[in-house]
C-alpha cells in the first residue's frame, strides 16, 4: 500500500477569496510577519499495490481531469509516500 | 401541441420544483428527469436547475457532470437542443465544458440573496428571444460560488462574439469578471446564468416590482422563448 498526495492550488492569476480571508484573519489575530495566504486542497489517494509509472500516469490524469478544474486551478504537486510516512 | 421541457434532479438539487412549475406556467409540458437515468425521455429542451448537487463537494458541479444523464444532455446540446443552466446548473455546464469559464467563491465570501437587476445583452439565444436586447429584468440571485471567472482571451472572445447573454446592472454582487451574469455558446442553444429566472414567473412569488410586492415575473420569458422557438421549428 502506498499513498499518492495530490496538491491543487488556485491559479496565481485567479483571486483566492478564501486565502485572502485567512490572510487577513491571521494578521488580525496577531500572527505578525505573515504577508498573505493562499488556500488549496490536498488529496490523499490510497493505492492498492505498487505505484508503477502507469499508475502514476493515471493519477496525474485524474488530478487534471477530475480533482482540479484547469480553468481556475493548477495541480502543483503529485507525490508518492509510503503509508508509514503519513 | 406544446414543447416538452425536462428538468434534471441531482442529489442536492433544490430548485427543480420551481423550474418545473415555471415551465408549466409558461405553457410547456414539464418533464422531471433523474440524474441516474440515461434517457432524456424525448424532451425538446433541458433545464439544469439550481441547488447544491452532490453538496458542491470537490467543486460546484464537478461531480454532477459525471452523472449518466449528462452524457445525454451533452449529446443533445451538441445537436442543438436548448439547454438552460441556472446557478448550480450553470456550474455544471462549465464543468462539463458546454460553456467556458468557471465560478469561484463570491469575492466577499458571503452567501448572497437579493433581487438582482440584469441587462439582456443577447436576445437571440434559444432562451432569450422573447426579450429585446438592452431589456433590464429583475430576478432573484442566491449563491455562494457565483463569481464568474475566465482568462482574458476567453472573456474577449465572449464579448467579441456577443456571447455575454446577461450582465449585472448597478451592482456586481459577487465580483464576476466584466459584470457577467450569464453566457451562451456560439450556437445560442446553451445558456447559463447565476441568477434565477424560474423564481420570477408567478405573481405573488416573485421579486418586488413597480406593480407591488412580489409581483415580478421578469423571468417568465426565458421559458416562453424556448417554447416559442421549439414550436416554430416543429
Amino acid at each position: 500500500m502506498a499513498t499518492i498526495l495530490v496538491h491543487v492550488m488556485p491559479k496565481p492569476e485567479i483571486l483566492d477569496p478564501q486565502g485572502k480571508a485567512v490572510g487577513s484573519a491571521l494578521a488580525r489575530l496577531g500572527f505578525a510577519g505573515i504577508e498573505s495566504a493562499r488556500q488549496g486542497k490536498r488529496f490523499e489517494l490510497t493505492i492498492d499495490g505498487e505505484v508503477s509509472d502507469a499508475v502514476l500516469e493515471r493519477v496525474r490524469e485524474a488530478a487534471t481531469a477530475v480533482l482540479s478544474n484547469p480553468v481556475i486551478e493548477d495541480v502543483v504537486e503529485v507525490t508518492v509516500v509510503e503509508e508509514a510516512a503519513l | 401541441m406544446t414543447a416538452r421541457i425536462g428538468v434534471v434532479t441531482f442529489p442536492g438539487t433544490l430548485d427543480d420544483r420551481d423550474a418545473l412549475r415555471a415551465v408549466r406556467i409558461a405553457g410547456g409540458d414539464a418533464v422531471p428527469l433523474w440524474h441516474a437515468d440515461s434517457s432524456l425521455q424525448d424532451v425538446d429542451a433541458v433545464v439544469l436547475p439550481g441547488g447544491f448537487a452532490y453538496g458542491d463537494y470537490l467543486r460546484a458541479g464537478a461531480i454532477a457532470r459525471f452523472s449518466p444523464i449528462m452524457d445525454a444532455v451533452v449529446d443533445a446540446a451538441n445537436g442543438g437542443m436548448p439547454v438552460l443552466g441556472i446557478c448550480n446548473g450553470f456550474q455544471v455546464l462549465t464543468e462539463v465544458h458546454l460553456l467556458p469559464g468557471s465560478m469561484i467563491k463570491n469575492e466577499h465570501l458571503h452567501f448572497i440573496c437579493r433581487d438582482q437587476t440584469l441587462r439582456v445583452e443577447n436576445a437571440e439565444t434559444a432562451w432569450t428571444s422573447e426579450y429585446r436586447e438592452g431589456d433590464e429584468i429583475t430576478v432573484p440571485l442566491k449563491n455562494q460560488d457565483g463569481q464568474y471567472v475566465a482568462d482574458e482571451r476567453t472573456l474577449d472572445e465572449l464579448e467579441g462574439e456577443g456571447r455575454v447573454a446577461f450582465r449585472y446592472v448597478g451592482f456586481n454582487p459577487n465580483g464576476s469578471r466584466r459584470d457577467i451574469a450569464g453566457i451562451t455558446n456560439a450556437r445560442g442553444n446553451v445558456v447559463g446564468l447565476m441568477p434565477h429566472p424560474e423564481h420570477a414567473t408567478e405573481p405573488g412569488f416573485g421579486p418586488d416590482s413597480v406593480e407591488g410586492g412580489r409581483t415580478g415575473t421578469d423571468g417568465l420569458a426565458f421559458f416562453t422563448s424556448a417554447i416559442k422557438g421549439l414550436l416554430a421549428n416543429a
